[in-house]
């Protein structure tokens, strides 16, 4: 019995379990314990108010020890942990309902990418102000006449001898207006394409930059259109090869993919954490018998619980082949896909299941929560354009999976 | 719970695939089509033996190996694959399940060797309708002395017509609800007062219609409680509806891999028809479904295993509405994007379709399961 217990206290994971969730009893405060109002999500960067005093304590405690970046390396300022560590402290979390300390484009999408192309200096330079949310990045890829067709970007930059010079126009740039930096597709060849962009980063603040926010049909923000004239950067910040950024450009697009698919589009709002099946209950009403009593509805929420259970166990599945070493390449197109139709009809069935109630647009009359999976349902239209179209998505599945040929 | 294969499971599964492709093609359905056999071909059943497939889910301490219900759903997909008629999910599945969940000692030390060396072999017969409504039963039992007398009459029974012995759900009592008072029977195909209606359907595997008049059941044949039945039924079906989605997964996945192997040989206009973005588009959305169709499954199959009780139920439905909407997607997409060689007799294509409807039908069409999902989650 005592050579069992010994040699259990010597399974390092299960240290580390105890350790960390010890940790977190002790230093993640308790109004981080509940959920997290829209208000109080921690971006991070030079603009963050920390609303609730508790999140700054919170960050700081999560970023000294690394683990607003647990897999990134030590040296660095990440929490070097494996990826079974990384797993127990993403379940200790779970287990107390700790908000996430930090939400951050640095995180999901650049800081894997620099650490991937960027040099030793640019390293050093930048990623430990990711993890510790110092610097607020924002994404410059889109252009008015480079959407879908990515590569066909305009926004020149050209090479002063000393220093590059920018001129051009982004657009459905995120939070541009409240970024500090940006990582930004340029072309610096204008004889090809896809080998003339570079990858580059610089300052907002830098002169010749304006952000103005785009209206959406949602009434809200969240995207810039983005200015650049004359803006001048120096040498040391174009990341990898001059005229080798779209293989950067494409690597990063697959952690945007990803991300958005790991926590799917379920955080983009709307009626709290009520399914639409649970709003109906309410809404439209049981039978004698507890079942909702327009079957038809009944019929299309099951549906709708069933595909969303089928996507959360494709994840799953998705992860424990890829830990197994097995080829699950471009699952990351087939999860976004799924998690824009998912997301999009959760809120035609919140919209179907309010009814009117779920027509206003401010003011009285209407319920809080209503009034914000209008606006919801309203932004979750975008969720099949960002981040490549879901018909970009099925190209990208019946020629890199599928294998089909394109067009003579 | 992981969906990653253990070794044997893998090997199983490639052991059963080459059988499967190599001894019973979709060319021997079509050769027993000729020969009006309803799908019966006696030395399958030798050769499963022989493979030990009807052994898989049986635990070791009584002949077999045990896989467990994935490894049985390896093989299940396999004979989807190419549509093999085998007794494989009503014997090795259906009945196993009923003697191993309900049985007595005697009941198992008496079949479950039979099973295994595919001397018996069974047909759970449940439906009394074209539809499936288990505890709609009007089949029934009646105590005489020491022996029971059953009448009734059960529909559309997959293998009835070659199984030697029935899985018979009957009712033992009228009370105020229909899931009480139901009993699970074994009864010899061959019995007195059986009559089999031989039933030459569209996928070519036959069923039967069954008529039971005045037969005469022993106490020893009853499997599991008398008149406590409705919840040892719910579990072998679960696990009927587990299997067959899993075979119903081998028969999409090689519906669609026909198509895909025909967008990339056709031509039109000069090009391949699978280079046209519109035929592109659908194929990328089957195999979207396809994949969370693949979950579900491998999740149902391995909650029997490993999972608790109660969750049976749930991923049972779960995967057999998927399975049910995928199939009848890729089924007629498939015979769609065949064009005019897909409309004949001469192409395989035409035999997934055919099939498939059989497959979702049995044990709860897509709605029957998202009514029963909705029910099982209190909306």
């Amino acid at each position: 019995m005592e050579a069992k217990l010994a040699k259990i206290e010597k399974d390092p994971l299960e240290e580390f379990q105890k350790e960390t969730r010890q940790w977190l009893e002790d230093n993640c405060p308790d109004s981080m314990r509940t959920p997290v109002p829209e208000d109080e999500v921690i971006w991070g960067g030079r603009n963050e108010k920390f609303k609730n005093p508790d999140s700054k304590v919170w960050l700081e405690r999560m970023a000294e020890r690394g683990w607003t970046a647990p897999t990134w390396p030590k040296e660095l300022g990440g929490g070097g942990l494996s990826k079974d560590e990384a797993k127990v402290l993403e379940r200790e979390l779970k287990r107390i309902n700790a908000r996430p300390a930090l939400l951050s484009f640095g995180l999901w999408m650049f800081g894997p990418a620099l650490l991937e192309f960027g040099n030793d200096a640019q390293k050093k330079r930048f990623i430990p102000d990711i993890i510790h949310g110092r610097t607020r990045w924002c994404q410059g890829y889109s252009e008015p006449g480079a959407g879908s067709d990515l590569a066909g970007l305009q926004t020149r930059c050209e090479d002063k001898g000393d220093h590059y010079l920018i001129n051009g126009q982004k657009i459905w740039t995120s939070y541009a207006d409240q970024a500090d930096w940006i990582f930004c597709l340029v072309r610096t060849d204008t004889s090809k394409k896809h080998e003339g962009i570079s990858f580059i980063l610089f300052d907002m603040q830098s002169e010749g930059v304006e952000a103005r926010p785009i209206k959406l049909i949602s009434g809200f923000s969240p995207f810039c259109e983005t200015f650049f004239s004359n803006v001048k950067v120096p040498k040391n910040q174009l990341v990898g090869k001059v005229n080798g950024g779209w293989t950067i450009a494409k690597r990063l697009l697959q952690f945007e993919r990803s991300s958005i698919s790991s926590v799917g589009f379920e955080g983009s709002g709307g009626s709290g954490r009520l399914g639409p099946e649970e709003l109906a209950k309410s809404y439209v009403g049981l039978d004698n018998e507890g079942k909702i009593s327009d079957r038809d509805l009944r019929g299309r929420l099951s549906d709708f619980r069933m595909y969303s259970k089928a996507l959360q166990l494709t994840i799953k599945r998705g992860r424990d082949l890829a830990e197994d070493g097995q080829e699950v390449g471009h699952t990351a197109s087939i999860l976004k896909y799924c998690s824009a139709k998912l997301n999009q009809d959760r809120h035609e069935l919140l919209m179907e299941v309010l009814g009117m109630g779920g027509l206003g647009w401010e003011g009285k009359g209407f319920d809080e929560p209503a009034l914000k999976t209008t606006r919801s349902w309203l932004r979750s239209k975008g969720n099949s354009i960002e981040g490549g179209t879901s018909e970009i998505n099925l190209n990208v599945i019946s020629k890199r999976v599928l294998g089909l040929r394109d067009h003579k | 719970m992981n969906f990653v294969l253990s070794e044997d499971q893998k090997m199983l599964r490639e052991t059963a695939t080459s059988f499967f492709n190599e001894e019973l093609p979709v060319s021997k359905l079509r050769q027993l089509r000729k020969l009006n056999s309803n799908g019966y071909d006696k030395s399958i059943r030798e050769r499963l033996a022989e493979l030990g497939f009807f052994g898989v889910i049986i635990p070791d301490e009584s002949d077999g190996d045990h896989f467990g219900m994935v490894g049985l759903g390896q093989i299940l997909e396999a004979q989807g694959r190419t549509l093999a008629p085998t007794p494989i999910l009503q014997t090795a599945l259906n009945a196993v399940s009923a003697i191993q969940l309900g049985g007595t000692i005697e009941q198992k030390l008496k079949w479950l060797p039979k099973i295994a060396s595919g001397e018996t072999t069974f047909a759970l017969a449940v439906d009394e309708s074209g539809h499936h409504v288990p505890f709609t039963v009007n089949t029934r039992i009646v105590r005489e002395d020491k022996t029971y007398i059953l009448t009734g009459k059960k529909h559309y029974v997959p293998d009835g017509h070659q199984a030697e012995m029935l899985l018979v759900v009957a009712r033992s009592s009228r009370t105020q609800s229909a899931q009480r008072g139901l009993t699970l029977l074994l009864v010899p195909s061959d019995a007195e007062g059986v009559t089999i209606e031989p039933l030459s359907t569209v996928d070519s595997h036959g069923a039967a219609h069954i008529v039971f008049k005045d037969v005469k059941v022993s106490l020893d044949e009853i499997v599991g409680e008398l008149d406590q039945g409705s919840d040892l039924i719910m579990q072998v079906l679960d696990r009927a509806r587990i299997g067959l989605s899993a075979e119903m997964l081998g028969s999409m996945q090689a519906a669609f891999d026909m198509t895909l192997e025909y967008l990339n040989t056709r031509k039109q206009f000069g090009q391949l028809i699978g280079s046209f973005q519109s035929l592109q588009h659908r194929a990328a959305k089957m195999f979207t479904e396809i994949e969370l169709t693949r979950s579900c499954i491998a999740m149902a199959l391995s909650c029997v295993d490993t999972g608790k009780k109660g969750d049976i139920a749930q991923y049972a439905s779960l995967a057999k509405a998927r399975a049910c909407e995928t199939l009848n997607l890729v089924s007629n997409e498939a015979v769609q994007l065949h064009g005019g060689i897909g409309m004949t007799d001469e192409h395989d294509v035409g035999f997934y379709l055919k099939r498939a409807r059989v497959q979702e039908a049995l044990y709860g069409g897509a709605s029957f399961h998202r009514d029963r999902f909705a029910t099982l989650n209190e909306f």
